[in-house]
């Protein structure tokens, strides 16, 4: 599996293709990234310790991380019901249902973040229905959330829509003939199946969630130790040319993240293997 | 079934981003040709400039193309980019091919000018310290003034609510917070002590921090948000006649800052491109009357003493102090209040 000539494939071509990959990855990834250390001429250890350490900064780590978990793990639920209304039933409308959902993707964040803002806002649509209950949504953690799962709701969807479609209803309906009750089908047929796919679209949105600027700066209120999230202190470190700090967020908050995405597709693969 | 359906999906996100587009261009950066260019003899000229100029210079574009096809016989074509100062700044510093920038202050241009790509001592290079028009700070209230705000020193009163975007992101907003501290340092006697009191106070009373002026202005305007818009004098202007006058109100303060917004050749890109005449001819003409005149009908302050009589009536006279005078020029004022520990993020840092 690893080399070529050990056993071979049926289709030829290991190397070229492998060679095209690595220079793929480094012209759209790694290269981006490494400019982002090389951009960091200045940046002491110590520099880099004191933005670490900084009250401000710390803050802004936990509102990214707990808004983009918390949107993750609703889109999660909310996406799942959303792929199987869409595999399993057949229903007028369906295929402008079917579209509307990658339309987060096609949207322009800021557009996303200033209508947002409107609805939920004291004075908008859905906004003025709580403010009576004295919840408070746009200038919230609440709201960030929000924006958080318009953007990330379409990778739970579209990863799990296709699992679904190839899971075969005769193995449930197998299920139910042999005397398993519906939920019983549901936690022990339906979800070991599904359950990568959710991962995937879970670390999907999360991850996309934590880098959200375009969107969330309109409806975040920007206070700093309540609702500033990190990629504006990153912003509000580049607008003071303090491109030394700005790398140093932008670096904890890469490492942070590439460490939870690495946490998550192990789990993913675990899964997947104890499944087979 | 599916393969349909991804077919029209895609035509339809296609359809919303080209609409999205054409409205994201009016909010964010957009570099737009104005005048007839495309001439073989045509020479092209990019002003980078930030959000609020957009009109002043799309119709000053006109009249310079106009003025230099008369004197030089030769076209010139005016692209002109917009966004927020800082960011303006650091595209001309990354490589963004400007031949003049025409930014929010002079922290910006001196952070050019640190790169290499502006020659020292610009600001001594036109009159008024490079600022071809000024501009202040004043209060927006909604219509009737019904909290009666009058003055900084009403702005902390119980139950006010302040809107002004944030002075780490937005070069606008330190322009407010200066204009804050100058109103609270001479109302002290010079006490520094009290003035960084009167902010911190007054930041207590800002329920949410946009990141730039045009966000604040949505927040005051369409989310129904504060009692009182900091704002800049050409916006509150604009925004006074975009609206409607019936909606808002505008204050003048007993005393504010004076804005004054600069201008620089980008030396090292003009020699490049050989547009060193055109360009020095281009920020020259902002002074002239009929350049003064297209800065006064956009609400920009003229500096030009014959056009600023015409216009006294627009631009209630006012105390002014000015950047220089009460915080040292802008790298001081910068290095003392809006870098990481100055005293604004003082403001924020918890107990």
């Amino acid at each position: 599996m690893h080399s070529s000539t050990s056993k071979r494939g049926v289709l030829p071509g290991f190397g070229i293709t492998m060679g095209y990959s690595v220079l793929y990855i480094s012209l759209v990834v790694l290269i981006p990234l490494s400019a982002l250390l090389l951009n960091s001429t200045g940046l002491t250890w110590e520099k880099f310790w004191d933005v670490a350490t900084d009250s401000r900064v710390l803050a802004s780590y936990k509102i990214s991380f707990l808004t983009a978990a918390a949107a993750g793990l609703i889109d999660t639920v909310l996406g799942l019901l959303i792929a199987w209304v869409l595999v399993r039933y057949e229903f007028p409308g369906k295929g402008i249902f079917d579209a509307m959902i990658d339309l987060p993707f096609a949207l322009p964040t800021a557009v996303a973040g200033v209508s947002l803002t409107a609805i939920y806002s004291a004075n908008g649509w859905i906004g003025s229905l709580f403010e009576p209950l004295g919840i408070k949504i746009a200038f919230t953690p609440i709201g960030i959330t929000l924006a958080l799962m318009f953007i990330g709701i379409p990778f739970v969807v579209r990863t799990v829509q296709p699992v679904l479609q190839e899971l075969e209803t005769e193995v449930e309906e197998a299920a139910a003939t042999l005397g398993a009750s519906r939920f019983r089908t549901f936690r022990s047929v339906i979800l070991p199946e599904l359950l990568p796919p959710l991962l995937t679209g879970f670390a999907l949105a999360f991850a996309r969630g934590i880098g959200e600027y375009g969107s969330v700066v309109f409806i975040s209120g920007n206070m700093p130790m309540k609702t500033e999230i990190a990629p504006l202190l990153i912003m509000s470190k580049l607008e003071q040319f303090d491109y030394a700090g700005a790398t140093a967020v932008a670096l904890i908050l890469l490492l942070i993240s590439f460490v939870l995405l690495l946490l998550i597709n192990s789990l993913q693969r675990k899964i997947r293997k104890t499944a087979k | 079934m599916l393969k349909q359906w991804v077919g029209v999906s895609l035509v339809l996100a296609m359809a919303l981003v080209v609409g999205a587009c054409g409205n994201a261009s009016k909010s964010g950066t957009d570099a737009s040709a104005s005048g007839e260019g495309g001439k073989a003899k045509a020479i092209t000229l990019l002003n980078v400039s930030y959000d609020p100029t957009r009109e002043l210079y799309t119709e000053f574009n006109k009249a310079f193309a106009a003025h230099w096809e008369q004197e030089k016989g030769q076209k010139v074509n005016i692209k002109q980019s917009h966004g927020g100062s800082g960011k303006q700044g650091r595209a001309v510093i990354d490589g963004l091919d400007a031949d003049v920038v025409t930014l929010a202050l002079g922290y910006d241009i001196d952070a050019i000018q640190k790169a290499g790509l502006i020659n020292e001592g610009w600001q001594q290079k036109y009159e008024h310290n490079s600022s071809p028009y000024t501009s202040t700070i004043v209060f927006l209230v909604r219509k009737g003034n019904p909290k009666g705000i009058k003055d900084w020193d009403d702005l902390i009163k119980d139950g006010i609510e302040v809107i002004t975007p944030n002075p780490q992101t937005s070069g606008g907003a330190r322009w407010n917070y200066l204009a804050a501290w100058g109103y609270a340092l001479h109302q002290n006697n010079n006490d520094e002590a009290k003035a960084q009191e009167f902010v911190k106070q007054l930041y207590e009373h800002v329920p949410v921090l946009d990141s730039g002026a045009r966000g604040a202005t949505t927040t005051f305007v369409e989310r129904g948000l504060g009692d009182v818009l900091l704002a800049w004098e050409n916006e509150a202007w604009l925004s006074v006649e975009e609206l409607g006058p019936d909606k808002f109100d505008i204050i003048y303060p007993s005393e504010s800052i004076l804005a004054e917004p600069p201008v620089a050749v980008v030396d090292k890109n003009a020699d490049k491109k050989g547009t060193r005449e055109v360009a020095e001819a281009y920020l020259e003409y902002l002074y002239s009357e009929e350049g003064q005149t297209i800065a006064a009908e956009n609400y920009y302050r003229p500096v030009l003493d014959s056009v600023k009589s015409k216009y006294q009536d627009a631009f209630p006279e006012i105390k002014l102090f000015t950047i220089d005078e009460l915080f040292g020029g802008w790298a001081a004022a910068q290095e003392k209040h809006f870098n990481d520990g100055g005293i604004f993020t003082q403001i924020y840092a918890p107990k």
